[in-house]
C-alpha cells in the first residue's frame, strides 16, 4: 500500500465524524426533547445532573462559608438547616444516584453491546422526564418553605416540622421511578440485546457493574417509594404508622429508609467501580487482573448491600443482637470491595502505565476510595461507632467514598468517553492539572473533618467550640479550591468543544466495542457490525500515527502471534 | 481470531428475518420479533418484582404491628365483613380466569373471544371495586378510619361479627386500634389503585383488540397486561386472610 493511499484512507476515516453522526443527523428542539436515541438522552441526563451538581455544590460552599466562624457567619441557624438538607437531598437524589448509570450507562451500554439502542427507548426517555419532574418537585420544596429534615427525612421530626416535606417526598418518589426505569431497561438490554458471541464473561466490567447496580435499583427503590408514600400519608392524614402518639414506631421508618438507602450507596459506588475497571486496564495496557473476581464482586456487593442497613442505626435503639449481626455483615462487604482494589493494583503491576487525565482520576479514585473504605471499618465496629456516630468522621467517610469515589470516577468517565461523545480531544495538560487540583483540594477539605469528628464535632451543628475553628477553616479553604479545580476541569472540556482537535475512533487503544465506531458514533451506533473480541485484549490494538489513534493490529504486526490466544 | 480479516460479525441473530417482510409491530432496534417479545416479557417480570417490593414494605409494617400488638388485630378484624371479602376474592379469581382465557384467545387469533373475555375481566374488576366501595363507605359512616381520624361511632361496633357467637360479648377496645385501620386502608387502598391502573391497561388493550391488532404472531401486550393482572389478584389473595380472617 503506498503512502498516498494510506493518507487518503486515514483522511476518510477522519472525515467520517464530520459526516453524519448522532449529533448532527437531525436538528431543532424536538429532535432532542422527543428523541429516543440513548446517546442524546445520555447527553440530556449529563447536562441535567451536572446542573444539579452545580446547585448542590453551591449549597456546599454556603455551608462551608457559614462554618468559617464558630458563631453566625453568613446565615441564621434555620437557613443553615435548610442549606445542609438541600445539599444532601440534591446531591444524593438528583446527582449521585442518576449520575453514572443515567449519563454514562445510557451512553455506553448499548454501544458496548454492539446494539442499536436500549431495549425500551421510550421508557428511557420517560425516565429522563421523570427525573425532570422529580427535580421540579424537589426545587419547589425549596421555594415552598424549604426543607430542614436532613436528606434522611427521619420521623418524628419530618412529620412535625413545618417545612415542605410532602413536596420533597413526592419529588423523591418520582425520582425513584426514574431510577427504576433506568435499571429495568439496563437489565433487559443486557439479557436480550447482546450479540451471540458475547457471553456474560466477555462483557466489559462496566456492564457487570451496571448490571449489579440495576439489580439494586429494581429491588430497593420500590421500598423507598412505599416508605415515602407512608410518610406523606402520615403527614397528610395521620395514619400513625411512624407516629408514637398514635401507637406507631418512628424507628420503623429508619429501618424502611435504610433498607433502600444503604443499597442506594451501592447504586452510587458500583458503576463508579466499573468505570475504574475499564480505565485502569486500558491505561496499564494490560488485561484486567482476575476478570471473574471483579465481575462477581460487583454482584456480591449488590447482594450483601441488602443485608447491612442496620449499621446506620447502631445507636437508635435496635436490639443488641441485631446490632452485632449487622456489624458482622457490614464487615463482609469489605471483602468484595477489597477484591476490586487489589485486582486494580494487580492490573497495574508491571503494566505500561500511561498517565492520561482519565488514568489520573482513576488513581485518585483508588487512593480516596481506599481511605473512605478503611475509615468505614471504624464506623462498622460497634464500640468505636458509639463514639464516632453522627460526627464529622461520618461526614468525612461518606464524602471520601461518595465524592472521592463516585464523583471522581464520574469525572474519570467524563474524560475517558468525552472524545467518543463529542468527537473532540481536550488538552491533557489542563485535564491533569484539574485532576491534581481536585485530588489535593479534596483531601484538604475532608481530611480535617476526620480529625474534627474523632475529637467530637457533631455533624449538622451550626455553632461549635472555638478550638475546632482551625480545622473548619482549613476545610472551607479546601472547599473553595475544590470548586475552582472542578471549574478548571469543566473549562478544559468546554474549551475542547471549540478548539479541540478531532478525536479518532479509538484514541486510547481500548478494545471494548464503543471504540470500534467513529467518534461521535452514527445514529445507530455502528456503520457495520463490530468485530468480536475480548474487551481486555489490548494487544489487538496498535497505534497508527496516520489516524493519531489506535486501530486493529493485523496478524503480521503481532509480537506473540498465537491464533488461539486471549479469547 | 482477533484480527481484522478473521473478524466475526455480530449480526447473526438477525439473519432469519431479513428475507421476510418486516413485522408490523417490530421496533427498529430489535433483530427479530422473538427478541422483542423476550425483552418485553423480562421487562414485565422485573416490573412485577418492583411491585412486589412496593407492597412488601406494607406487608412488613403489617408483620411488625401484628407481632408487637396482636390484640389490636384480633379485636379490630371483627369490623371487617368476611363475606364481602370472600365475595371479592371469588370475583377477582374469576377475573384472573377470564384474563387467562383472553391471553389464550389472543394466542389462537380468536379476536371475538378476546374482546369478550377482556370485557368480562373489566366487569369483574368493576364489581370488585363496587364491593370495596360498599365496605369503605360503611366504615366511613362508622368512623372507622385511620389512626389520626379514628372515632368509632357507638352502635356500629358489632355490625360484622363473622360467626355470630361473640355478637353479644362486649370486648374492651385495646389502645391504638386505629393503627390496624391505617394498615388496612394503606394495603387495600394501594391495591385498589392497582386495580384501577389494571382496568386502564385492559381498556387500552381492549381498544387495540377491537381494532384487530392482536393475533398469534403478535399478542405481547395482552400477555403482559395479563401478568400484571394476575399479580394484582395474587396480592389480594394474601390481603384477604391477613386482614379478614384473623383468629
Amino acid at each position: 500500500m503506498s503512502v498516498l493511499q494510506m493518507e487518503t484512507e486515514s483522511a476518510a476515516v477522519n472525515e467520517r465524524p464530520s459526516a453524519e453522526n448522532y449529533l448532527n443527523c437531525s436538528h431543532g428542539f424536538w429532535s432532542w426533547a422527543a428523541t429516543r436515541d440513548h446517546k442524546r438522552i445520555a447527553i440530556m441526563y449529563l447536562i441535567s445532573v451536572l446542573g444539579a451538581f452545580l446547585l448542590g455544590g453551591i449549597f456546599a460552599i454556603l455551608i462551608r462559608m457559614e462554618l468559617w466562624t464558630p458563631q453566625r457567619t453568613i446565615m441564621d441557624h434555620d437557613t443553615y438547616n435548610h442549606t445542609f438538607t438541600l445539599h444532601g437531598a440534591v446531591m444524593t437524589f438528583l446527582f449521585i444516584i442518576p449520575s453514572i448509570p443515567a449519563a454514562w450507562g445510557n451512553f455506553v451500554l448499548p454501544v458496548m453491546l454492539g446494539a442499536k439502542d436500549v431495549a425500551f427507548p421510550k421508557m428511557n426517555l420517560a425516565s429522563y422526564y421523570l427525573w425532570v419532574g422529580g427535580a421540579l418537585f424537589l426545587l419547589a420544596a425549596i421555594v415552598l418553605g424549604g426543607l430542614d429534615t436532613g436528606w434522611t427525612f427521619y420521623t418524628p421530626y419530618s412529620t412535625t416540622t413545618n417545612s415542605s416535606v410532602i413536596t420533597a417526598s413526592i419529588g423523591v418518589f418520582i425520582l425513584g421511578f426514574s431510577s427504576i426505569f433506568t435499571g429495568l431497561n439496563f437489565i433487559v438490554t443486557m439479557h436480550t440485546m447482546r450479540p451471540v458471541w458475547m457471553t456474560w464473561f466477555r462483557m466489559p466490567l462496566f456492564l457487570w457493574s451496571l448490571y449489579a447496580t440495576s439489580i439494586i435499583q429494581v429491588l430497593a427503590t420500590p421500598v423507598l417509594g412505599i416508605t415515602l408514600t407512608l410518610l406523606v400519608a402520615e403527614r397528610a392524614l395521620g395514619i400513625g404508622i411512624f407516629d408514637p402518639k398514635l401507637g406507631g414506631d418512628p424507628v420503623l421508618f429508619q429501618h424502611f429508609f435504610w433498607f433502600y438507602s444503604h443499597p442506594a450507596v451501592y447504586i452510587m459506588i458500583l458503576p463508579a467501580m466499573g468505570i475504574i475497571s475499564e480505565i485502569i486496564s486500558v491505561f496499564s495496557r494490560k488485561p484486567i487482573f482476575g476478570y471473574r473476581f471483579v465481575a462477581y464482586s460487583s454482584i456480591a456487593i449488590a447482594l450483601l448491600g441488602f443485608l447491612v442497613w442496620g449499621h446506620h442505626m447502631f445507636t437508635s435503639g435496635q436490639s443488641r443482637i441485631s446490632a452485632i449481626v449487622f456489624s458482622a455483615l457490614t464487615f463482609s462487604v469489605s471483602i468484595p470491595s477489597g477484591i476490586k482494589v487489589f485486582n486494580w493494583l494487580a492490573t497495574m503491576y508491571r503494566g505500561s502505565i500511561i498517565l492520561t487525565t482519565p488514568m489520573c482520576y482513576a488513581l485518585s479514585f483508588i487512593f480516596l476510595f481506599t481511605i473512605g473504605g478503611l475509615t468505614g471499618l471504624f464506623l462498622g465496629a460497634l464500640a468505636t461507632d458509639i463514639h464516632l456516630h453522627d460526627t464529622y468522621f461520618v461526614v468525612a467517610h461518606f464524602h471520601y467514598v461518595m465524592m472521592g469515589g463516585t464523583l471522581v470516577s464520574f469525572i474519570a468517565g467524563l474524560f475517558y468517553w468525552w472524545p467518543k461523545m463529542t468527537g473532540r480531544m481536550y488538552s491533557e495538560f489542563w485535564g491533569r492539572l484539574g485532576c491534581f487540583g481536585v485530588f489535593a483540594a479534596f483531601n484538604l477539605t475532608f481530611f480535617p473533618q476526620f480529625i474534627l469528628g474523632a475529637r467530637g464535632m457533631p455533624r449538622r451543628y451550626y455553632n461549635y467550640p472555638p478550638e475546632f475553628q482551625l480545622y473548619h477553616q482549613i476545610s472551607t479553604v479546601g472547599a473553595f479550591l475544590l470548586g475552582a479545580s472542578l471549574f478548571v476541569a469543566a473549562f478544559t472540556l468546554i474549551h475542547s468543544l471549540f478548539r479541540g482537535r478531532k478525536a479518532p475512533a479509538n484514541p486510547w487503544g481500548a478494545a471494548s466495542l464503543e471504540w470500534q465506531t467513529s467518534s461521535p458514533p452514527p445514529l445507530h451506533n455502528f456503520e457495520s457490525d463490530p468485530c468480536a473480541g475480548d474487551p481486555y485484549d489490548l494487544d489487538s490494538q496498535i497505534y497508527d500515527p496516520d489516524l493519531s489513534g489506535y486501530r486493529f493490529r493485523v496478524e503480521s504486526e503481532r509480537l506473540h502471534s498465537t491464533n488461539d490466544s486471549a479469547i | 481470531m482477533l484480527n481484522q480479516t478473521a473478524a466475526n460479525v455480530v449480526g447473526s441473530q438477525g439473519q432469519e428475518n431479513h428475507e421476510q417482510s418486516h413485522p408490523r409491530f417490530l421496533a427498529h432496534h430489535f433483530h427479530s420479533s422473538e427478541q422483542q417479545f423476550d425483552s418485553g416479557k423480562l421487562g414485565m417480570w422485573l416490573f412485577l418484582i418492583t411491585e412486589v417490593m412496593f407492597f412488601s414494605g406494607l406487608f412488613c409494617a403489617y408483620a411488625v404491628y401484628r407481632s408487637t400488638h396482636p390484640e389490636i388485630f384480633i379485636y379490630a378484624h371483627q369490623f371487617l365483613d368476611a363475606n364481602l371479602g370472600a365475595t371479592n376474592t371469588i370475583v377477582l379469581l374469576c377475573s384472573s380466569l377470564t384474563m387467562a382465557l383472553a391471553v389464550r384467545s389472543a394466542q389462537t387469533s380468536q379476536q371475538k373471544m378476546l374482546v369478550v373475555y377482556l370485557t368480562l375481566t373489566l366487569i369483574f374488576a368493576a364489581v370488585f371495586l363496587s364491593i370495596k366501595y360498599v365496605e369503605y363507605s360503611h366504615k366511613w359512616h362508622a368512623g372507622l378510619l385511620w389512626a389520626g381520624d379514628f372515632h368509632p361511632v357507638a352502635g356500629h361496633e358489632h355490625a360484622h361479627d363473622g360467626d355470630g357467637q361473640d355478637a353479644g360479648k362486649t370486648t374492651v377496645m385495646p389502645r391504638d386500634v386505629g393503627v390496624f385501620f391505617s394498615i388496612y386502608y394503606a394495603l387495600t387502598g394501594l391495591h385498589g389503585i392497582h386495580i384501577l391502573g389494571g382496568m386502564g391497561a385492559i381498556i387500552w388493550i381492549l381498544i387495540r383488540a377491537v381494532r384487530g391488532d392482536f393475533n398469534a404472531e403478535y399478542y405481547a401486550p395482552v400477555d403482559f397486561v395479563g401478568l400484571y393482572w394476575h399479580l394484582v389478584d395474587l396480592i389480594w389473595i394474601f390481603l384477604f386472610p391477613l386482614l379478614y380472617l384473623i383468629h
